[in-house]
């Protein structure tokens, strides 16, 4: 099976476009006043207007659109100083207008694009087709009832919550450029804090239209659009079976139909669910209801002025401005909390790169993979923590030790230093003391020294570092001992 | 002190509003009376589907209570109104002349209802109409036709049918319709009262059963224009649950009714006028004859466009309403076919069963306008003619304050009369398409009786959001009488 897929891939090249649907995090409905919460009663989130009562009218939420806004500019989408809603129409149990409000031909915003790691290195864009706003439907359930042999229960709750839908360009070749495409998409959601994206939640769902031509062909081949990918791994997997299946039909000399196809995570496999001459004609049309979706430029500038830095030019903004490796810079971008965290342990100490290595090295090390908010030290005990290395005030031997008790308590290293008698002896007198109190304990070390055995200066160390338990800076310790062995 | 008049069918809201205030009756006694007298009449005409004395009686003991207490119990105060079934009442069956809703108690209040309410009105019952709104002569109700009052053999007009026959009729002071093709204008004319389709935009929609979104109106019936211009200013201004509700301010119209309107440049659109029927025609050429005592200044305009507006209209309002009426599927609060083994066939049966040959009709040919190949043919090029004939009214109203026309080329016609043919029916529109179109104020006042005892409307547009013009217009021809 591996090497089959090996040849079809030098064979042809898969053209991939994704469609992704985000809830927005507001609090309540697109088109009406009810909570949008998550794991309410049945049918207790709704009121006339998303149960579609007769008479009922939406009105548009504003946080919704400023949320999408955000989302597009985040995407790099030129935002559309006037769109409009559309009705799609269709009939299905957990639609309770008939229709879903969406946008159609004149979209929220459009000509994004997101940036990810290219299959052979480096960083490849995906274009962004478009962003709209649309509202969801309600959820249908088939089991768990007694009778649901003969009945589909619907639960109304999730109707009207605020989607937007991103429609990627055809820019993807590989199932793991579609994977790093979402992957970067969500990222971006939930540090423009759009969307929590949580997939169990179909907070995010994703759809994928996908096929294949012989390589150095030009012309699009006849696409299936794979739904029911319920997680960015069954995504990759869907699209690599998909591709595989594609190129079966053709080498086999059949013919591709354009259709829609179910994948089955259970058999890993995609089905035919309809073909396009079974495709449903929403009807569209500009919806009555609601006015046209102005954005006027002062108000785009408010939402931008309002809007967190998105992770990839915050990621650059790293590297550029505070020397980060890249490494550091896409681990302490992980999340906009992190990343926060971070800029505010630099901001206390002044030093980025000593900032990033102890928050990607010793205070991620101890969350152990629990996210930052969990963090028992805030930021500003670590940066005052780093200043005082940055200071040479302590060493970083001492530094540590601080630290793991900052970790177990949440006090400030200065607090800490008080409290336990754990300070850098900077008395140059006492180090002196105690140094020369060391040397003169230590006759056959000092001899093997100035006979050049140089190496038992690390004894010599050790035994300072013992007389002062541990609070002299090893380094200040090495150095007088050179200076004395050497007079 | 004179003693508050016994007859209830002759109440007006004047009346009513200085018999309270001067304790000569309570408005439960109203109630009392006005709901007894609307049952008793009621199957002469069928124009009510459902009474709501409770509700009535409520509000009447609150607004006694406010009375005593010394306070405002607002404008509308004790007056009976009724209200066209395609509106939202909380509690109270709202079956919008459908099968399909023979069941259905809305949980909430249309805003125009529930402001209504506020200024005092007692709420009596709902009225017959075609179903969803679908007819001009009410025959196409689930609940069976409306009566005229002033003919029973012949029909009320519709939509509104029930709301215009009751007021006609004295079982209720006031009502509230819905115009999308001339549903409040045409049975106004049939029954001799008056009937307002206020700008669109001027009165929430919140809580009318949508038939055509673009189109849909909620105006008021009276027998006056002073009583319906005083439901008109409880109803009108912005509402936030109607994102196409307007905020521009509400005026005083009845401060407009008493004004001299000498001087009013009126324009007669002579499209409205070739090959009307004299019957009708002569009736109006007797109110301009009015006007132009009044010292209105007459002139002949032209709506060039006026020619398309039947077709325009019957693809925009059906194209939205095969949209609108898609939520009655069976699924939540309709009555659902038993028997149906899958969801397409539930479908099917339900709403098979469910909706008239109306309703179905303006279904398919909506659907098919929006289709797939046909939109850009149909629908896109109707929102062009609809943009035209638009502008053939502000062009117009550059020289004139006024239009006025025949509201329908001919009075009320008999039960059955043009039951077979749909597309005479929908000629009988063809006057008042225009104004929803066009989405100006517009109205229907009487304008005398045909020799035959029938009554006969004048329509009057005015600019946007100019109803105070209109109203101001249709009460000085109210009080000059139709001139002999």
């Amino acid at each position: 099976m591996a090497a089959e897929t090996e040849d079809l891939t030098a064979k042809y090249e898969a053209v991939i476009g994704l469609e992704v649907h985000v809830q927005l995090a507001t609090r309540t409905k697109i088109f009406c006043a009810c909570a949008t919460s998550f794991g309410a009663p049945a049918n207790t989130n709704v009121c006339p207007v998303c149960l579609g009562l007769p008479g009922a009218l939406p009105v548009l939420n504003r946080a919704a659109v400023e949320m999408a806004v955000r989302a597009s500019l985040g995407l790099h989408c030129r935002v559309n100083p006037v769109s409009r809603f559309a009705r799609k129409n269709y009939f299905y149990p957990d639609l309770p207008k008939g229709y879903q409000i969406s946008q159609y031909d004149e979209p929220l915003a459009e000509h994004g694009w997101v940036e990810v790691a290219a299959a052979g290195g480096g960083a490849k864009r995906i274009g962004v087709t478009r962003v709209h706003l649309e509202d969801d439907a309600g959820k249908s359930i088939h089991d768990g009832f007694r009778d649901s042999a003969d009945y589909t229960y619907v639960d109304l709750n999730r109707a009207g919550t605020p989607l937007i839908e991103i429609v990627s360009e055809p820019d993807i070749r590989t199932p793991d450029e579609a994977y790093a495409y979402l992957t970067a998409l969500k990222e971006t959601m939930q540090f423009l804090g759009v969307s929590e994206c949580d997939m169990e939640k179909g907070q995010l769902r994703c759809d994928a239209n996908v096929s294949i031509r012989p390589r150095g062909e030009t012309k699009l081949g006849t696409k299936a659009e794979v739904k029911n990918l319920n997680s960015f791994r069954f995504a990759r997997l869907a699209i690599e079976y998909e591709i595989a299946r594609q190129a079966r039909v053709l080498t086999s000399g059949g013919r591709l139909v354009q259709e829609t196809r179910l994948y089955n995570s259970e058999t890993g496999e995609t089905a035919s669910m309809r073909s396009k001459e079974h495709a449903h004609d929403y009807r569209y049309f500009p919806e009555p209801d609601l006015a046209p979706v102005r954005i006027s430029a002062a108000w785009l500038e408010e939402i931008r002025d309002a809007m967190p830095e998105p992770p990839a030019e915050k990621r650059a903004r790293f590297i550029a401005s505070y020397g980060l490796r890249e490494y550091d810079a896409q681990v302490l971008t992980g999340s906009r909390e992190l990343s926060d965290y971070f800029e505010a342990v630099v901001k206390a100490c002044g030093d980025a790169r000593l900032a990033a290595n102890w928050v990607t090295g010793d205070l991620m090390g101890a969350l152990d993979g629990k996210a930052i908010e969990e963090s028992p030290v805030p930021a500003g005990r670590l940066g005052e923590l780093c200043t005082l290395i940055a200071k040479g005030e302590i060493s970083g031997k001492l530094a540590k030790e601080i630290f793991a008790r900052m970790l177990e308590t949440g006090d400030s290293p200065s607090v800490i230093m008080e409290r336990e008698g754990l300070r850098q002896i900077s008395d140059k007198g006492e180090l002196d003391r105690i140094v020369n109190e060391v040397l003169a304990a230590s006759a056959k070390q000092v001899e093997q020294y100035r006979a050049g055995k140089t190496a038992v200066i690390g004894y010599l160390v050790g035994q300072v570092m013992k007389a002062t338990q541990g609070q002299a800076d090893p380094a200040a310790v090495r150095e007088l001992l050179q200076a004395k062995l050497a007079s | 002190m004179t003693a508050f008049p016994s007859e209830v069918a002759s109440w007006t809201a004047a009346q009513i509003y200085s018999g309270l205030r001067e304790k000569q009756i309570s408005a439960a006694e109203i109630a009392t009376a006005a709901l007894a007298f609307a049952q008793a009449e009621n199957p002469k005409t069928n124009a009510y589907l459902e009474f709501c004395g409770e509700r009535a009686m409520a509000t009447a003991r609150t607004v006694d209570q406010q009375l005593a207490a010394g306070k405002d119990p607002g404008p509308l105060a004790g007056v009976p109104v009724a209200i066209k079934d395609v509106i939202m009442t909380r509690g109270v069956r709202s079956s919008c002349g459908s099968r399909l809703l023979e069941r259905f108690v809305p949980p909430y209040d249309a805003t125009a209802v529930e402001r209504l309410e506020r200024a005092g009105a007692l709420l009596l019952g709902k009225t017959n109409c075609d179903e969803f709104a679908m007819g001009s002569s009410n025959e196409n109700s689930a609940f069976g036709p409306v009566r005229n009052p002033h003919d029973p053999e012949r029909v009320p007009g519709g939509s509104s049918g029930g709301s215009a026959a009751c007021v006609a009729q004295g079982t209720a002071v006031v009502s509230l319709g819905s115009d999308t093709g001339g549903s409040i204008r045409q049975p106004a004319s049939f029954c001799g009262v008056v009937g307002v389709t206020p700008t669109y935009g001027r009165v929430s929609r919140y809580g009318l059963a949508a038939f055509a979104s673009s189109l849909d109106h909620i105006g008021p019936f009276g027998r006056s224009v002073h009583d319906a211009a005083l439901v008109l200013q409880a109803i009108a201004g912005r509402d936030e649950h109607d994102a196409t509700s307007s905020a521009a301010p509400v005026p005083d119209y009845l401060a407009a009714l008493g004004r001299d309107v000498k001087g009013k440049r009126i324009g007669l659109p002579k499209e409205y006028f070739e090959g009307l029927p004299t019957e009708t025609g002569d009736l109006i050429a007797r109110g301009v004859e009015t006007l132009k005592k009044l010292g209105c200044e007459v002139r002949e305009i032209s709506l060039p466009n006026t020619e398309y507006a039947v077709p325009c209209y019957y693809v925009i309002a059906t194209a939205e309403a095969s949209s609108n009426l898609a939520r009655y599927d069976g699924v939540r609060y309709t009555i659902r076919a038993r028997d149906a083994n899958t969801l397409a066939a539930m479908y099917r049966a339900t709403r098979g069963q469910g909706f008239g040959d109306e309703c179905k009709r303006r279904i398919m040919l909506g659907t098919y306008v929006l289709s797939h190949g046909y939109y850009d043919a149909y629908y896109v090029k109707a929102q062009r003619v609809r943009s035209l004939i638009a502008r053939d009214f502000a062009q117009a109203f550059e020289n004139v304050d006024a239009i006025v026309a025949p509201v329908s080329p001919s009075p009320a016609f008999k039960l059955g009369e043009k039951t077979g043919d749909p597309m005479e029916m929908y000629l009988s529109d063809i006057y008042t398409i225009t104004g929803d179109l066009a989405g100006v104020p517009c109205m229907s006042v009487p304008c005398g009786n045909t020799p035959a005892g029938l009554p006969v409307g004048m329509q009057i547009f005015t600019r946007h959001f100019d109803e105070a013009g209109m109203l101001e217009l249709a009460a000085a021809f109210e009080r000059a009488g139709v001139s002999g």
